[in-house]
């Protein structure tokens, strides 16, 4: 029992800190690529190639003054980023990495928890994100944020609802909610290729779930400056940050899970090519931020309703019947 | 019960990423659509055309680069256009030429800026970077002919300031060799995609009527669909030697002003090349002693030229008594220059006819009934300096 307790708690640890590592070099990453795109070199000043400029970032929100608007509402003020960042870490508990390995004499899992209603979690944590934009955009006392709160809330929900519609149709092929079964399912064949548009709509869906260009417009700096985080600075901005980025993570990893074949591969081993399928769909992320122009608000919504939800509706429909 | 409908007012600027400067728009929101909207302006007051009543002709030349200074060169070239009319004085020809390339490239180099942050503005961040390079080999181009890369003070009352340097044709045409595959490439990145014609196509409207009721010019009246270019209609500086088109859009869209802008580029790399290969040979100033300096060498044998030097350095340029208009096409519209002269060696007055800001007073009516999103970009497709608004 013990033994279980400490390997759990272990596995949290490691998660943690290569979670949050992960998220300080993604935005390295997405910086030095948009360099690239942008003929010019990206951050390069900070250690070997710019490789200590998350540290240094870092070392700089966190030591900024910890302030707060007048007339905020400090307590949601502060709730706000808190419950985004755990809600966005939280997702990680159910998520595979790989399959079963020998570590030290023991055989250990590359998952916190194999849940049987594994996806539910996931897509219920992204609804109670939506609480942290939404709360972080009201209690900041800025019409700015509270735009931006509203713009994001209404966003996220609907495009929920597709990239719900978009998964099921996996959970058809996979006949589980578990996302480890999911894999294991996946040995034959990727679902990518059994389920090709419920794949677009997933990805469409997920662009629009983690505010990525080109459906960034909770923050359209433009527009509303920066949306719902307009009023935050120092150390609750590093949350939104750090759960904004790691919902790009997480998008990859559920497009690498229910889509790609997870830690299935050839040759190399199993995790190695869950990071890769993750960094693939991360890097193709960013690339689109630096190739496409924002939509407006209305044919974010226009698309979302009047295009992704029905799509996938219909896919569901066609999938089922041909299951069954 | 009654519901009361409530509007949200916000204010967008003066520090605001897509107001292009210090613009302020009080904006009227009824949700997302804008109710009305009323901009605020003066927040970039320089008193350019005061300053300018308290110094000499030839002084004010490094004043007016600083009113529209993304295109300095058609401020300079109206400004001495205007006093030249004053002063009656023929240009010789190389320099008009000399001054027709430099507008040009400016035009190309301005344009670049308005589509770089038009880019921004709809979040393709990478298209600024782009444009920016390119634009970077204009003003390598302006440091070379006037040693500054803006506010470049190049051209003189009667002429220019010196000659082209050798190394400038190669680098020029070099430039314009490797210039339109760089467009094509941004239109192939921009023209054809779905996101940017939807954010552009039905977008800040302005009816024909409206452009020409608000004195509206330059490309955004262009896009309304009329032809008015001050380089045709009262071609000034031998642009009447020169083949190019006039393009002009159909539905006044935002989308026809960012066509009619991708062509006006096209167009002023034309000009430029027919410029250049005409180039006549020639002085690149006036000989009129009363107006330009004397040559070095002729001081130390003239001494004449020596009291020429020296009234025109103490004293500056002496126009008759007079009232004179002078207008040139800049890349924003028609900029003119109203000067009234005493006969002193200061201007009594001097109002400049800003493109920026008859194009401004259109913005309300473009945006009434769009979205709030809407707004940026119909700022960034009429393309104000708001140096050139507020002066």
């Amino acid at each position: 029992m013990t033994a279980v307790v400490v390997e759990a708690l272990l596995k949290s640890a490691v998660l943690l800190f290569v979670l949050l590592t992960a998220t300080a070099y993604e935005v390295l990453l997405e910086r030095k690529l948009l360099g690239r795109f942008q003929v010019r070199y990206g951050p390069n000043r900070v250690g070997p190639w710019g490789l200590l400029q998350p540290l240094a970032d870092g070392i700089k929100l966190l030591t900024k003054e910890d302030f707060a608007p007048a007339g905020a509402d400090r307590v949601v003020y502060v709730a706000a980023p808190v419950l985004l960042m755990t809600v966005a870490l939280f997702v990680y508990a159910v998520i595979p990495f790989g399959p079963e390995v020998e570590l030290f004499g023991r055989r250990v899992t590359l998952y916190l928890a194999d849940v049987n209603t594994a996806l539910l979690l996931v897509l219920g944590a992204s609804s109670l994100g939506v609480y942290g934009l939404i709360l972080g955009g009201w209690s900041s006392n800025s019409k700015y944020s509270l735009l931006g709160g509203l713009r994001s809330s209404a966003q996220v929900i609907s495009y929920e609802l597709s990239l719900a519609l978009a998964v099921l149709a996996v959970v058809l092929e996979a006949g589980s909610l578990s996302l480890v079964r999911i894999v294991q399912a996946q040995e034959q064949g990727w679902f990518v290729l059994r389920q090709p548009v419920a794949f677009l709509v997933f990805f469409l869906s997920a662009l629009a779930e983690t505010n990525r260009a080109p459906f960034d417009l909770p923050e359209a700096e433009q527009e509303l400056v920066a949306g719902y985080q307009t009023e935050y600075g120092g150390f609750k901005f590093v949350m939104f940050y750090i759960a904004e980025y790691l919902a790009m993570i997480t998008q990859g990893a559920l497009a690498a899970t229910l889509f790609l074949g997870g830690w299935h591969g050839p040759l190399l081993p199993p995790v190695v090519w869950f990071v890769l399928k993750v960094l693939l769909f991360v890097v193709v992320l960013i690339w689109i931020r630096a190739t496409v122009p924002r939509v407006r608000y209305d044919q974010l919504m226009g698309l979302g309703w009047k295009v992704l939800i029905p799509v996938a509706l219909l896919n569901l429909l066609v999938s089922a019947v041909l299951l069954l | 019960m009654t519901l009361a409908r409530e509007t949200l007012t916000i204010n967008m600027g003066p520090q605001h990423p897509s107001t292009h400067g210090v613009l302020r728009l009080v904006l009227e929101l009824e949700g997302e659509v804008i109710v009305s909207c009323q901009p605020v302006i003066g927040y970039l007051h320089t008193g350019i055309e005061k300053e300018m009543e308290n110094r000499t002709y030839h002084q004010n030349i490094a004043l007016v680069d600083r009113i529209e200074y993304l295109s300095s060169y058609h401020e300079e070239l109206a400004y001495c256009m205007a006093v030249e009319k004053l002063l009656g004085v023929e240009v010789p020809k190389r320099a008009q030429y000399i001054r027709v390339i430099l507008c040009e490239l400016n035009r190309i180099a301005s344009h670049l800026v308005w589509l770089g942050t038009t880019g921004i503005d709809l979040n393709v961040s990478s298209l600024l970077m782009y444009c920016f390079r390119d634009r970077e080999r204009i003003l390598e181009l302006s440091e070379m002919v006037s040693g500054q890369r803006m506010m470049p003070g190049y051209f003189r009352i009667g002429g220019v300031a010196a000659d082209l340097p050798e190394e400038f044709e190669p680098a020029a045409r070099q430039f314009l060799e490797e210039f339109p595959r760089r467009l094509d490439e941004y239109e192939a990145m921009l023209t054809d995609n779905l996101i940017w014609r939807r954010r552009h196509e039905g977008v800040a409207v302005l009816s024909r009527e409206d452009a020409l009721a608000y004195g509206v010019t330059g490309p955004t009246l262009r896009g309304s669909g009329i032809a008015y270019d001050v380089r045709k209609a009262f071609p000034y500086s031998s642009y009447d030697d020169f083949e190019f088109d006039v393009p002009t859009g159909e539905r006044g869209d935002a989308f026809d002003r960012y066509r009619v802008r991708m062509e006006e580029m096209r167009q002023s790399r034309r000009i430029v090349l027919q410029a250049l290969d005409r180039l006549p040979l020639g002085p690149v100033i006036t000989g009129d002693r009363k107006v330009a300096l004397p040559p070095r060498a002729e001081l130390v044998r003239s001494m004449e030229a020596v009291i020429h030097q020296f009234k025109l350095v103490s004293e500056g340029i002496h126009p008759p008594k007079g009232e004179v208009y002078a207008a040139v096409e800049s890349p924003r519209g028609e900029k003119g220059y109203y000067i009234v002269s005493d006969g002193s060696n200061r201007p009594v007055r001097v109002r400049v006819r800003a493109p920026s800001f008859s194009n401004l007073q259109a913005l309300p009516a473009m945006v009434r009934g769009g979205m709030l999103a809407d707004v940026v970009v119909a700022i960034a497709s009429i393309d104000i300096v708001l140096g050139d608004v507020d002066r």
